[in-house]
């Protein structure tokens, strides 16, 4: 299991790695942390001509406040830095949550926070978990203007982005959440670290009534990307979060997902455990707007 | 014809300077230009951790970076612990508690635990655990590995 | 039996090189001048070679050789049968499919090799493989068991009139007499789900023939290295003392490294010699998944007959091996099924039926648990059917069926492995059940834990099952002890080792007859150079066959010891003493020689020597066993079941065990637990899955689910009976494949008792949480 050849650019900064990118067009790709890249590379399934190397540009790697409270995200920050920023605890407790169940430690060392979110495997935590939290992904390339992509338009299929050859993703940011807003994330997977049997996460606001101002949920591993859903909003949003209304919700995203059936889990079980998971995150969500001050 | 690229890396503390093909997996550099055959391959596709070292002190999959990667960086194998004379608190423990059959995923498991007892000096045995869960072992069924960690954990804060 | 050091925990000799990096494994082998090899293997599971073109991956860069079938010209052939067929049982059928050594004319599955490029490095030879043109015509795969027994099944074999590989009936008693008789006759059947030994450390390989010499240097990560020689030189036309094979350490073996594959043993030399060049091979994760051997998958019917109190008066078990493409293992795997369905119990009438079938998917052997696992989980289950049937509580009716200490000897009546009649030598088997309730405390689980449980809204459900682990078959093995002029002493043997820590138990049973240091006792295993006689390590026989070789080898060595000491301290044998190190005369430790200094006595240099007697402190000797010795044991298994996923932990695990002597109890631990978590992986994570057209599903580590850290239960808690065994002199049992025999049976149970608002019926060896889920949507609510 050994990879083919190709050839290796090291770009000391991000202009440097756009240069190459343009250059190189649709035979260049992007190494990120490289965590699913090289092992399918050794696997031979994946072989690039070339690779542009991000490892060497330490602009790219950073955890920074926004002016409006919320965060910036360097796209090469690791997932297991993300995991154990006191910065993003104390803003976006979701993500360590999330980022515990991301493969292993060692993986998540090097694993890259953007480069999981770009990579836009459907079995991955981050392209959902960026979605639900409403992240804006800056794109940038040669020649042209940066652009702002919500990071629920950035995936369009399985492994597939609006991220063109020539193109970049270096910041991921993460607008503020409301007071009194409550998150979680719930999964079933066959063992730790492994891809999720299905998963959710939710985000639960309240408004000095208790009734839900804002409700976000996104279900993963239930069909070809992550599916951000309409449903949650129009059951909760004005409403008593209650234990049937989340009921509700369990049953009604069935009808918004699609899960298929594999080695690891029937189509008709995943659906199960969405109607499972799905009132089990809400209501931890519902407990931690309770206690957000 | 293959590209080339100049290397320097400094590996348990020794500067070595080769050229390498951009594809050469750190772990294949480790073992077979190095001749640091301690760092053992499972599976080259990330999921067994027997090839674990320590790159700028974090532990990561040497299967899954290129050994062009590397260049500028600090990387320690199972070798920078301890000799057979001189054992590292971590492997007297292992020894002791019986934390080991084959030893083939030895050396990517203390490579694994070196880093997490310096940031866990006293952990629970569910901390253990996690932290060896990216590591698989088919001799032992862990109950022995976790033992010898926690012993090494004693042995490593009361300073024997 | 605990002496000075048998008996102790002593701590490994092997620890500290392996621990700090040093030990030499396969891959760690350099050779000036060496050349690397990969093997294209087929995607096709099924197809008609057309064409192999190699031509361009000759003209590759880097590549100095590329082989196909073709090319082997008359040196290639089916390799032999590695196992015989068993024909001490009457009316067996058995149809011989020995592996080639490279695909000619057909593949028979997905992953055999077609071609193999031998280049610089093994980057380029990969590299190569992509170069060349595979044209084949796919047929249809043979997958599925029972209808590949069918007459209308697509052929593997085309030159056999059906996919028969063979078929075994065996009877003892008469089992349609038994059913006239009984009360309740229940029936199921069962599927024991297919799994990888997976080793951590793949195959290894490398090969250098030395024109200069006339000799072959192997080093392989075998785990049968005599064999494996002895295969070597037949093929090469080679005397055996041109042929050294060495095992270096190896990273785990559980079965699979048992098996000579042709591909590596007959290939690889051929092509060193023709190339007059070192080669090494070291497979890959992929190819070990694809076309190492791997185990279990069978299908069982079965049937049981009994009284209503619960007394079993007969078993009936017809049962689908899959053998894979080929059957160069014979029919080990099988034959220890039938031993094993009715080895616990007093089963009066037992009939069993093996059909094995050729499918188009990897060979099949041992892999620990070795067919064991699979008659224990049968029969469990039939256990536990028959306890509902009958509304009795799971442990009574094993109680009532167990053997019982005063009942051994006993003679099964069942051919098994090692083609003799078994004799289940000792052992209390229906103790260690009682014990295993005993430890878990069975009454207040029933009575207290699991009602507050089950109140609570919990899952909570116990599994209690027993097993027989047959060990320490024959034919033989063999050691030489020998001291040295510096008073220690080495040990050589065939036998070879893979991480049991045989370089630790062998030096004990030494250091204990020699009354030497352990760590005075180096012992060399697997090394044909140094020792030459044996069969290899399967069915957990290394610590008694070969430890009982090298006990009666010490022991020969110690009367030379006392016999040579006698002479020289000049007063009677039975004046003589063995002090630490050293002869000396009883009563008078000043008087000694030490044991270096006799063993240069006992070699002189000048002078004559006395007729008889051989020179030096040596003695070689050898175990071979009338049959083999049954170790036994009883497990029991607390489960909590999330009803909504599915999701399983295990709260408890007991296993009581019986091995007879115990050498070294730290390693014994360690031998269980290490089979437990395969047995856990077995029940709920590992599974080879082959789909309709051949292709392996679980060619990796993403798909093919070992058993983590957070996977085992928080400790598992191990009792111990001792019955030593009455075949050799130390009381020896074999426990390695132990620890991965009842987690199945035990779990399913376990599940079914959690999940007590259905009738579950479990009857597949390896579950998920799907599939519990959908097991359950089949159940009837109670």
């Amino acid at each position: 299991m050994k990879p083919a050849q190709f050839d290796y650019y090291a770009p000391a900064s991000v202009e440097e790695a756009l240069d190459k990118l343009a250059e190189l067009g649709y035979e260049g790709k992007v190494l990120a942390g490289g965590q699913s890249l090289i092992a399918a590379m050794n696997f031979r399934m994946a072989r690039p001509g070339s690779l542009v190397d991000l490892n060497n540009i330490p602009e790219l790697s950073y955890i920074k406040p926004t002016a409006d409270g919320g965060l910036a995200i360097g796209t090469m920050t690791r997932v297991y830095a993300v995991e154990h920023s006191p910065e993003v605890a104390k803003r976006f407790p979701l993500l360590p949550e999330v980022a515990h169940y991301i493969g292993h430690a060692q993986i998540r060392r090097r694993g890259s926070f953007g480069g999981a979110i770009a990579h836009a495997d459907p079995s991955g935590q981050l392209p959902g978990i960026a979605k639900v939290m409403n992240a804006k992904c800056l794109i940038r390339s040669k020649g042209k203007e940066d652009r702002w992509v919500d990071a629920a338009d950035l995936i369009i299929g399985p492994f597939m982005t609006v991220i063109e050859y020539e193109d970049l993703l270096t910041e991921v940011v993460l607008p503020p959440n409301p007071p009194r807003t409550g998150s979680s994330y719930q999964q079933v997977a066959r063992q730790n670290g492994g891809y999720a049997l299905a998963a959710c996460a939710s985000v639960l606001t309240l408004d000095d009534k208790n009734k839900c101002q804002d409700a976000r949920l996104i279900l993963m591993g239930v069909g070809e990307m992550p599916i951000l859903s309409d449903k949650v909003k129009e059951i909760l949003i004005g409403q008593e979060p209650t234990e049937e209304a989340f009921k509700e919700v369990g049953e009604a995203v069935q009808s918004e997902i699609d899960p298929s059936s594999d080695l690891n889990g029937t189509s008709e079980y995943r659906r199960d455990l969405i109607r499972v998971l799905v009132p089990r995150s809400l209501a931890l969500s519902l407990e931690r707007a309770k206690k957000g001050s | 014809m293959a590209q080339l690229i100049p290397i320097k890396v400094t590996v348990n503390d020794t500067v070595y300077e080769r050229q390498v093909e951009p594809r050469l997996l750190l772990s294949d550099f480790i073992r077979h230009e190095l001749g640091l055959f301690g760092t053992h391959v499972g599976c080259e596709h990330g999921m067994c951790g027997a090839c674990t070292i320590l790159f700028d002190g974090e532990p990561v999959r040497s299967c899954l970076i290129f050994a062009v990667q590397a260049n500028g960086h600090q990387i320690k194998t199972v070798e920078s612990l301890g000799s057979p004379d001189h054992m590292h608190p971590l492997q007297e423990a292992f020894h002791e508690k019986h934390g080991l059959q084959c030893g083939f995923c030895t050396p990517g498991i203390l490579m694994t635990v070196v880093p997490f007892l310096e940031e866990h000096p006293h952990p629970t045995e569910d901390e253990i655990r996690e932290a060896i869960d990216g590591n698989i072992c088919r001799c032992t069924g862990y109950e022995k590995i976790i033992e010898s960690v926690q012993a090494a954990s004693e042995k490593m804060s009361s300073g024997k | 039996m605990t002496g000075k050091y048998f008996g102790q925990p002593v701590l490994r000799l092997e620890d500290k090189h392996l621990l700090t990096g040093r030990a030499k494994f396969c891959d760690d082998i350099v050779i000036p001048g060496m050349l690397h090899a990969a093997f294209l293997r087929s995607d096709y599971a099924h197809a008609i070679i057309k064409n192999i073109d190699v031509t361009e991956a000759r003209k590759h860069p880097g590549v100095v050789a590329v082989y196909t079938a073709e090319d082997m010209g008359d040196y290639w052939k089916i390799g032999p049968l590695q196992v015989p067929p068993p024909f001490a049982i009457k009316d067996a059928q058995f149809n011989a499919r020995p592996l080639p050594p490279i695909a000619k004319d057909k593949v028979r599955f997905s992953g055999e090799p077609i071609a193999i490029v031998i280049a610089e490095s093994r980057y380029i030879a990969e590299d190569a493989c992509e170069d060349i043109i595979f044209d084949a015509e796919p047929l249809p795969a043979v997958i599925d068991l029972e209808k590949a027994w069918e007459d209308t099944s697509v052929l593997v074999h085309d030159d056999l009139p059906s996919n028969m590989a063979a078929l075994v009936k065996q009877e003892a008693g008469d089992y349609e007499a038994a059913k006239k008789q009984a009360d309740v006759v229940v029936s199921k059947r069962f599927v024991a789900d297919h799994v990888a030994g997976a080793a951590m450390e793949n195959r290894g390989f490398v090969v250098n023939w030395d024109e200069r010499t006339q000799e072959m240097t192997v080093w392989a990560g075998t785990q049968a290295p005599l064999p494996l020689r002895s295969a070597i030189a037949g093929r090469m036309g080679l005397v055996e003392n041109q042929v050294r094979v060495i095992t270096p350490y190896i990273g785990g073996g559980f079965g699979p490294k048992v098996m000579t594959s042709q591909a590596d043993d007959v290939l690889l030399p051929w092509i060193s010699m023709k190339l007059n060049r070192p080669i090494k091979w070291i497979e890959d994760r992929r190819e070990n998944f694809l076309a190492t051997t791997s185990e279990r998958d069978q299908v069982h019917h079965c049937e049981m007959a009994l009284k209503k109190d619960g007394t079993i008066l007969g078993f009936k078990d017809v049962f689908y091996h899959n053998t894979g493409a080929y059957d160069p293992y014979g029919m080990t795997v099988p034959l220890n099924t039938q031993t094993h369905t009715v080895s616990n119990y007093r089963v009066p009438n037992f009939y069993t039926e093996i059909r094995m079938v050729f499918t188009n998917e990897m060979v099949v052997t041992p892999v620990r648990g070795a067919g064991r696992s699979e008659g224990v989980f049968v029969m469990e289950r039939m256990m536990d059917l028959a306890a509902k049937e009958l509304k009795m509580d799971p442990v009574e009716i094993r109680l009532k069926n167990l053997l019982k200490k005063e009942e051994f000897p006993l003679n099964t009546g069942v051919i098994g492995q090692d083609f003799v009649v078994g004799v289940l030598d000792s052992g209390d088997y229906k103790n260690n059940l009682e014990k295993c309730i005993q430890m878990v405390d069975y009454e207040k689980f029933r009575k207290e834990i699991q009602p507050k449980a089950r109140k609570e809204g919990k899952h909570l459900g116990i599994g209690v099952v027993a097993f027989t682990e047959g060990t320490a078959v024959g034919p033989y093995e063999g050691a030489r002890v020998t001291v040295g002029n510096n008073g220690k002493v080495s040990v050589s043997t065939g036998y070879s080792t893979q991480g049991q820590g045989h370089f630790t138990v062998f030096a004990q049973i030494v250091a204990e007859q020699l009354n030497v240091k352990v760590e005075d006792v180096r012992v060399i295993t697997g090394d044909t150079g140094h020792f030459h006689w044996g069969a290899g390590t399967f069915a957990s026989r290394g610590a008694t066959i070969a430890g009982s070789a090298i006990h009666a080898a010490a022991v020969l060595v110690r009367e030379k010891i006392f016999a040579t000491a006698a002479k020289f301290l000049e007063v009677p044998e039975d004046q003589v003493d063995l002090c630490e190190g050293s002869a000396c005369v009883k009563g008078h430790p000043e008087k000694f020689i030490s044991l270096g200094d006799l063993a240069g006595k006992a070699n002189p240099m000048r002078g004559a020597v006395e007729a008889d007697v051989k020179p030096g402190l040596e003695a070689t000797a050898y175990y071979a066993p009338p049959h083999g010795a049954t170790g036994s044991g009883a497990c029991a298994m607390i489960v909590d079941v999330d009803p909504e996923t599915f999701k399983v932990k295990i709260e408890r695990f007991v296993l009581v065990h019986d091995c007879g002597t115990v050498i070294n109890p730290l390693l014994l631990e360690g031998q269980i637990q290490g089979g437990v978590s395969m047995g856990i992986g077995n029940a709920f994570y590992e599974k080879m899955v082959y789909d309709e057209n051949g292709q392996l599903m679980t060619a990796s580590f993403m798909d093919y689910l070992m058993p983590q850290a957070t996977d085992m239960p928080r400790k598992m808690e191990i009792g111990h009976n001792v019955h030593p065994s009455p075949l050799n002199t130390l009381g020896l049992k074999g426990v390695g494949e132990a620890g991965a025999l009842p987690p199945s049976p035990a779990f399913c149970q376990a599940v079914e008792d959690a999940l007590y608002e259905y009738e579950l019926d479990l009857t597949e060896s390896n579950l998920n949480p799907s599939m519990l889920y959908e097991f359950r949507n089949k159940a009837i609510k109670r």
